[in-house]
Parts: structure tokens; sequence; C-alpha cells
């Protein structure tokens, strides 16, 4: 029965993006960019990957579209009508879509338990983690600790992407068009306002819990990030931009995103001067499982401010910029 | 093959669709935001060849449960893999569409032809 949702779903997310490609209206595409995201979240769900639902359904649903949307209003709503030459595309991709799927016969089926990649490093990963960690999210114990230094890389990748989007797009004085009439966000339209900061405190609050409950059920600081930053960008579009800037000031957001990303380092080069490895928790306390503990609990915060201060300050670049 | 068996790699026929329709916005669309669209599709279809990967039947979330021993789980490393890429991939989209916004301050338009032809 879960299968056949899965197909259904899968079936709606092919029909979904073949509508994206085709419509000439970028709103519109982008609209359903954002529906393709809630697809996939729920698609990731019935594949056990509960956490990359929840950061699929934050990011994808919420954040990605917002920025699309402000790009879009400094720049064009349409696409032009254009005289392709669609035929050699075609024959490209469709040869490349029969090669594709012919390749697919080779791989195992869906959860076949047997299949290589099982047989690696997971099963240690899956029986290590209560022992090691004494918490039982081995998603959260395998990024935050046993491949602590790919989740560093990743964090600083966000920084730095986040430090080009600042640079390319300087913040210019003045109001953007993202804020409605003057800047006062949704001001003349009662019901969005009223439901939006009924809205706010709850993302935060559950943000909050995502955080610092990810060791015990789904989540943790990517997901966290994603979701507050989504709650104040809501407070920033019904409210304007003064009160978005007003939580949380601009040097407010520099930062949780460098003190984000020197936390996680920090953490590292202490774990060396107490005689271990680089991200080695087990030495920041006498028992090496706490030490553990306090360590990924320290780096998730981490990256939670990292991600949480990258996304609002593109936002804030993007929808502060003047339509030219 | 039976259909249960042909039904199993569903999932990465899919993965193989998107692929392509991530890649034919890309090639064939002149409107630069429409390509990035397409590219934000295309990084969606490795996403969900990863997670599909990582499914056991029988399995549940990666989350210990120490009160069911025989509890079976799926495989944890592909989701913190893919984790991650969403996150990075959002901010990389942005960094694109930051991109995006100077042409078109600098040339007035985001398609493609133009944008040769004003160079």
């Amino acid at each position: 029965m879960i299968s056949l949702f899965g197909i259904f779903l899968l079936t709606l997310l092919v029909i979904v993006a073949i509508a994206i490609v085709h419509t000439r209206n970028l709103f519109a595409a982008v609209m359903l960019t954002s529906i393709f995201s809630l697809l996939m979240a729920a698609n990731f769900f019935i594949l056990d990957a509960a956490d990359v639902a929840l950061t699929e359904a934050a990011v994808g649903a919420g954040v990605t579209m917002v920025i699309f949307l402000s790009a879009l209003a400094l720049t064009a709503e349409r696409e032009k009508r254009r005289t392709y030459t669609r035929s050699a595309g075609l024959i490209v991709v469709g040869v490349t879509a029969i090669t594709l799927i012919y390749a697919t016969f080779d791989k195992p089926p869906l959860g076949d338990p047997d299949a290589p990649v099982h047989q690696h490093v997971a099963p240690y990963y899956i029986e290590k983690t209560p022992e090691f960690m004494g918490f039982p999210n081995v998603v959260t114990a395998v990024l935050a600790s046993f491949r602590g230094y790919d989740t560093l890389g990743e964090v600083f990748v966000v920084f730095t992407a986040c430090i080009g989007v600042l640079f390319i797009l300087d913040a210019r004085r003045g109001v953007g068009s993202m804020y409605g009439r003057r800047g006062r966000g949704l001001h003349h339209h009662h019901i969005p306002q009223n439901v939006g900061r009924l809205l706010v405190p709850l993302i935060v609050l559950f943000g909050l819990y995502v955080q610092f409950h990810g060791e015990y059920s789904a989540g943790g600081g990517f997901q966290a990030g994603a979701i507050i930053a989504t709650g104040i960008i809501l407070y920033g579009l019904i409210e304007g931009e003064n009160a978005a800037l007003a939580a949380i000031p601009r040097p407010a957001l520099l930062f949780l995103m460098v003190g984000g990303a020197s936390l996680y380092g920090l953490v590292g080069v202490v774990c060396m001067l107490l005689g271990g490895h680089f991200l080695d928790y087990s030495v920041l306390a006498e028992n090496p499982v706490t030490g553990r503990q306090i360590g990924v609990i320290a780096i998730e915060l981490g990256v939670g401010m990292t991600v949480c201060g990258a996304l609002l300050s593109i936002f804030h670049a993007f929808a502060a910029r003047k339509h030219s | 093959m039976t259909l249960i068996e042909i039904l199993g790699h569903f999932n990465y026929w899919v993965f193989a669709i998107l692929l392509m329709v991530g890649f034919y916005a890309v090639i064939v669309k002149h409107n630069l935001i429409k390509k990035l669209i397409g590219l934000s599709i295309f990084q969606s279809a490795v996403f969900l060849m990863y997670i599909t990967m990582d499914k056991v039947e029988g399995g549940t979330a990666p989350i210990i449960q120490p009160d069911l021993p025989d509890q079976i789980y799926s495989n944890p490393l592909p989701q913190v893999l893919i984790l991650t890429a969403i996150v990075v991939g959002v901010s990389t989209l942005a960094l694109g569409l930051s991109l995006i916004v100077r042409i078109n301050e600098r040339y007035g338009t985001i398609e493609e032809d133009e944008i040769l032809e004003a160079d």
C-alpha cells in the first residue's frame, strides 16, 4: 500500500517537473518548484529519511521559494517567447534518459537488504551509536561525530556562498521591492498579517525544539537553522524590513554566521589542545560518552547558527536591493 | 521478471526522468532563471537517487529504539550526505541568482541570446 502511494507521489513529481519546464510564467514556475519540493519531502519521508524530509520541507518549500521570488522581483516575471532549436536538445536528453534507465536494471531493487551500500560502514554506525554517543539518532551521530569533517566542510561552503552573495549584492540604501508598498509589509492585508503573526512564534519555537532535541528525534542544526530562518523571513514579509532588522540586526546576523562557523572549528581545536585528534570529542569530559555529547551539542549549535545567519543574510541582501 | 521486481526500479526511473527534465531546461531554455530552476530539479533528482538507496525492506528511520532489539533500520549514511547537500544547494542557488540579478542590472535582460548579442 505504501509503495503504491510512493508510485503515486513519484508520478506527480514527474508531472510537476515537466510543468515547471514547460510554463513561460516564471512566477508559476517558482510556485510549482515549491510544490515539487513538498512532494519530494513526502517521498523522502516514505523512504525512511525523516531528517532529510524535514530539511527539504523547510529549505526547498520555504527558503528557496522566497529567494527565487525576490530574484524575480528584481528581474523579469515572464520568459520571452523564442524560436528554439528544440530537436537537438530533445535527442540528447532522450538518448541519455534511455541509457540511464537501461543502467538502472543493474541496480539492486528498492529495499534490498543485501545491496552493497548497506554492507560497508552503515551497520557499524547503527550498532555503535548507542554505545559511543548515548543518544538514539544515528543520522545526528554520523553528521556531527563520525563524519564531522564532512559537515565542517559543508558549513564552510554555506558560509562562503553567503559571503559571495553579500559581495555581489552589496546592500544599497532604500526600500526593496519585496516589502510591499513603502516597505511596510502586508499592512493592508489583515488576514495574512494576523495569521502570520500567530505563526511566527510557533515556527521559531519549533525550530528551537528541532535544534535542541535533534539528538533524540529527527532534527539537528541544519533543519533548525532553516526553520528559524523561515520564521524570521515570514516576519519580515508581513511586518516590513525595518521590523525584521529590528528583531535581528545585520551585525547580529553576521555574528551568527561567523560565530557558528568559528564555534565548530574551535571545538575541534579545543579537542586537539586537550590531547585528542581534531574533532575527537571524547576528551572534552572525563567520561568519553559525555564528552561526545558535549561536542555534538556544541557543533550542532554552530551549524544551526551559521545556517540561520547565512539564509537570513541572503534573504536580506536580495530583498533590500532596489529594482534597477 | 515479476511486476514487483520491475516496480522495484521505479524510483530509479523517476530519478532518470527528473534528471533529464532538469538537464533539458539547462541546455535548451534561454532564460537564465529557468536554467537555474532546471539545475535545481537536476539536483533534486540526485537527492532522490541517494535517498532511494538508503531504504531497507521493513526498515524504519535510523533512530534507535532500545526496547525493540530486532528492529531493522534504514541506512543513515546517504541521509547525512543529502541533508547537508540540500542546505549547501540553497546557498549556491542564491549565489547563482545574485549573479543573474547583476547581469540583469548590467544588460537589462536575463535571456541568454540577448546578452550574447549585446556583448
